[in-house]
């Protein structure tokens, strides 16, 4: 119990003196997984939308992959990202390994099935209620897609926040493909496993409890963002 | 279109950072663990101008980082796992550098009466003989070999490690020590990891100095005929300045709880 | 019009099947360019699957539909109200603004345009607000504003006031009235008598999957030629 009291107070103490080892980490633990989850939602909301509006044989399956691959283990993602973009792997030429990049490729591969089955879910009980309106106004597939996105924009943000939720707080893909290199690939949860390790359990909770102020952060600005909007248009 | 402009932004936050001079360099767990990086890194910045990236990994996967040309360069201590890394051609040439000592680790009780052993291998004989529980690291790492040969050496051969006392957590050494120090068990440790441990609970230092435990430190670049890619100029100007006196200088100074942790014995 | 009318619409043995049960047909008729059609019927006697094969939402199991352009060019002059209007989620405004954007019109003329239509179906002053926020009567002007706006030559109902109060009806009733007026072809299913005998030009009585009686209003209301539409005038339940 008194390790999380002293986490509190080194947590409170490194936000209070501005500890700029602590700000280049938050950041880039920011940097990466807001990286991942932008393209993670380029792909996966489309995609979402796009199985729940398109009718073909192979829907059933591609669904049930995509929640399967929704509890792919960031560890086995992070082992085969790293075994392509190794020297002696497939992509080893572009010499991404260990860089902030090959962790954004590892987590944009962790967050696109969850944002693609979350979306998925919302747009299907969109779809169902616009269906006859957008079928009876002669709207291509695309515009289907694109109006479905745009009407389903409130459920798809919090698609993207659940993948926000998952990439922020993730470690076993990014410690293998980053390599948590000390400035340059360290981010708030491989520090934490670092100072895990350490036994210094103090500092690894203080970082903690800064990861997940973040977090709360993060969705707390979409969230009054989003809101603003609401106030504004309607 | 929009694949490409994907590409195009990843390549160029791919090219971000790569101002200075930079070369990758795999180490052990237990060499950061030290605290020694921290002290040679901005020395090495400062004389060469020259960024050393980390990575810190067990020595098992630091071999396997080299040996696909992942890292310019290692820094391990396992002397059969690297000369087996010369042999296979993915590296060029060894060079010891320094070493520390493996000490032994157990409860302050010290239920097997290890303190007031002759040799590093009677203790560990004693802690089969008490069936005393102990954690290995199983990890395949540098102090993971070394312990197994230590208990070879005492007569107590893996079919004699009874999973009743003898656990294997295929862990790092922080996190083997962790585990050590919740269970209340016996661990071998490299010294360095031991003293920069915050979470010792009940565990003390029960053994050490006999000379077997010292724990060579050796620099092996990664061959560039192998993988023209890799660095190998800065390799060699690190490999210059690691066995130059500057070097001996900070590397014999560096004292942690005023213990020294390191012998420098680079030849120049 | 510049553009040549697609109707009439010549409908010739269509059917419409679900699980191999036949929902409507075979059905024949034939769509005048003008009129005011009231299509009538016992619940579940296919109304609403009849209007939805008319207007190309259903799949032909057999039959044909022949207007006088090619399908893809009158589908283009057709429009559609819903029974439960459907409401986007977005301000009135854009909802009837959408039909226009979709199909090319640049957004501030489509804007411009819907505003005029909110006004003159009374919505004016609901034009920011969210369309599912709005009452029942105020959903279906919304939805009529919205089929009307890309001015079609045949406009389908599927009994828009079956859920709205007196007032709300009335006011639909005379929007509709102003847009048959103004040229438009209208079908509409209903089974509000008194709507019917208010709206209608001709009616169309559908019976167990079939158009069982068709005729001019006064006469059908008058001296109904079938068995089954006489009950139904009278308020009898039909099966």
């Amino acid at each position: 119990m008194n390790e999380i009291l002293q986490g509190l107070l080194q947590a409170g103490r490194l936000i209070v003196t501005l500890d700029s080892d602590l700000i280049e980490i938050s950041l880039r633990s920011l940097r990466v997984t807001l990286s991942a989850v932008v393209i993670a939602s380029a792909i996966g909301l489309p995609l979402g939308c796009w199985l729940a509006v398109r009718r073909f044989r192979w829907r059933r399956f591609v669904i049930a992959t995509l929640n399967a691959l929704m509890g792919l283990p960031p560890v086995v993602v992070g082992l085969i990202v790293y075994l392509f973009l190794s020297r002696s792997g497939p992509f080893g030429v572009f010499g991404l390994l260990f860089t902030p990049t090959a962790m954004i490729i590892a987590q944009v591969i962790i967050l696109t099935p969850l944002i693609a089955s979350i979306a998925h879910q919302a747009i299907r009980e969109l779809w169902a209620e616009y269906h006859d309106l957008l079928i009876s106004l002669n709207t291509t597939r695309f515009q289907r897609i694109a109006t479905l996105l745009w009407d389903g924009r409130r459920a798809l943000l919090t698609a993207a926040l659940a993948g926000f939720g998952r990439g922020i707080g993730e470690v076993g893909a990014i410690m293998i493909v980053g390599g948590n290199i000390d400035n340059a690939t360290r981010v708030l949860t491989t520090a934490i496993a670092l100072e895990t390790g350490k036994g210094n359990f103090a500092l690894a909770l203080a970082l903690g409890f800064i990861l997940i102020g973040l977090a709360v952060l993060v969705n707390l600005g979409v969230h009054s963002l989003s809101r603003t909007e609401v106030s504004d248009r309607w | 279109m929009m694949l490409r402009t994907l590409l195009v932004a990843l390549l160029s936050l791919a090219a971000t950072g790569a101002l200075a001079d930079q070369m990758k360099l795999a180490v052990t767990t237990s060499f950061h663990n030290s605290g020694l990086a921290e002290v040679l890194l901005p020395e090495i910045r400062k004389d060469l101008g020259l960024e050393v990236q980390l990575l810190v990994v067990g020595t098992g996967q630091a071999i396997r980082l080299g040996a696909s040309g992942d890292v310019d360069a290692i820094l391990v201590h396992s002397r059969k796992a690297e000369e087996d890394f010369i042999a296979a051609g993915n590296g060029t040439h060894r060079t010891e550098i320094m070493y520390n000592d493996f000490v032994l680790i157990g409860p302050a009780a010290d239920p097997a009466g290890i303190a007031s052993a002759s040799s590093a291998a009677d203790a560990l004989g004693r802690i089969a003989a008490a069936q005393a529980p102990f954690v290995s690291r199983g990890d395949d790492s540098g102090t993971h070999k070394k312990e197994k040969s230590l208990w070879d050496a005492a007569g107590v051969g893996a079919d004699a490690r009874d999973v009743a006392w003898y656990k294997e957590v295929g862990a790092g050494m922080g996190a083997a020590l962790n585990t050590a120090s919740g269970l209340n068990t016996y661990i071998l440790s490299d010294r360095a990891s031991w003293l920069n441990f915050g979470n010792k609970g009940d565990l003390a230092l029960l053994y050490a100095g006999d000379p077997v435990l010292f724990n060579q430190y050796a620099y092996l670049p990664v061959n560039p005929a192998k993988h023209p890619h890799v660095k190998s100029d800065l390799a060699a100007r690190l490999e210059t300045w690691l066995t130059s006196d500057r070097a001996k200088a900070l590397i014999d100074g560096y004292k942690l709880n005023g213990e020294t942790l390191f012998t420098f014995n680079a030849a120049p | 019009m510049v553009n040549p009318s697609i109707l009439p619409l010549t409908v010739t043995d269509a059917t419409v099947r679900r699980r191999g049960k036949v929902l409507v047909g075979p059905v024949s008729l034939s769509v005048s360019p003008s009129g005011l059609t009231i299509v009538m019927g016992p619940n579940g006697a296919g109304k609403s699957t009849l209007l939805r094969l008319l207007h190309g939402m259903e799949r032909v199991a057999r039959g044909t539909l022949a207007w006088q352009v090619p399908e893809a060019q009158a589908r283009r002059r057709q429009a559609f109200v819903f029974q439960t209007p459907i409401m986007m989620r977005r301000s009135a405004l854009d909802n009837v603004a959408y039909p226009l954007i979709v199909h090319g019109t640049p957004r501030k003329d489509a804007r411009a345009r819907a505003a005029t239509w909110l006004d003159r179906v009374g919505l004016a002053d609901s034009a920011t607000k969210l369309a599912t926020v709005l009452s029942g009567g105020e959903r279906q002007k919304l939805a009529l504003a919205r089929a009307l706006i890309r001015d079609p030559e045949i406009l389908f109902l599927d009994e828009p006031c079956a859920n709205l109060d007196g007032r709300a009806t009335r006011e639909f009733e005379e929007i509709l009235t102003a847009a048959h007026a103004g040229g438009t072809r209208v079908v509409m299913a209903t089974h509000d008598i008194g709507q019917a005998r208010r709206l209608a030009g001709d009616v169309w009585f559908v019976y167990r999957g079939a158009l069982h009686e068709t005729a001019p209003a006064d006469q059908f209301f008058a001296a109904p030629r079938t068995r089954e539409a006489a009950a139904f005038i009278n308020g009898d339940i039909v099966e």
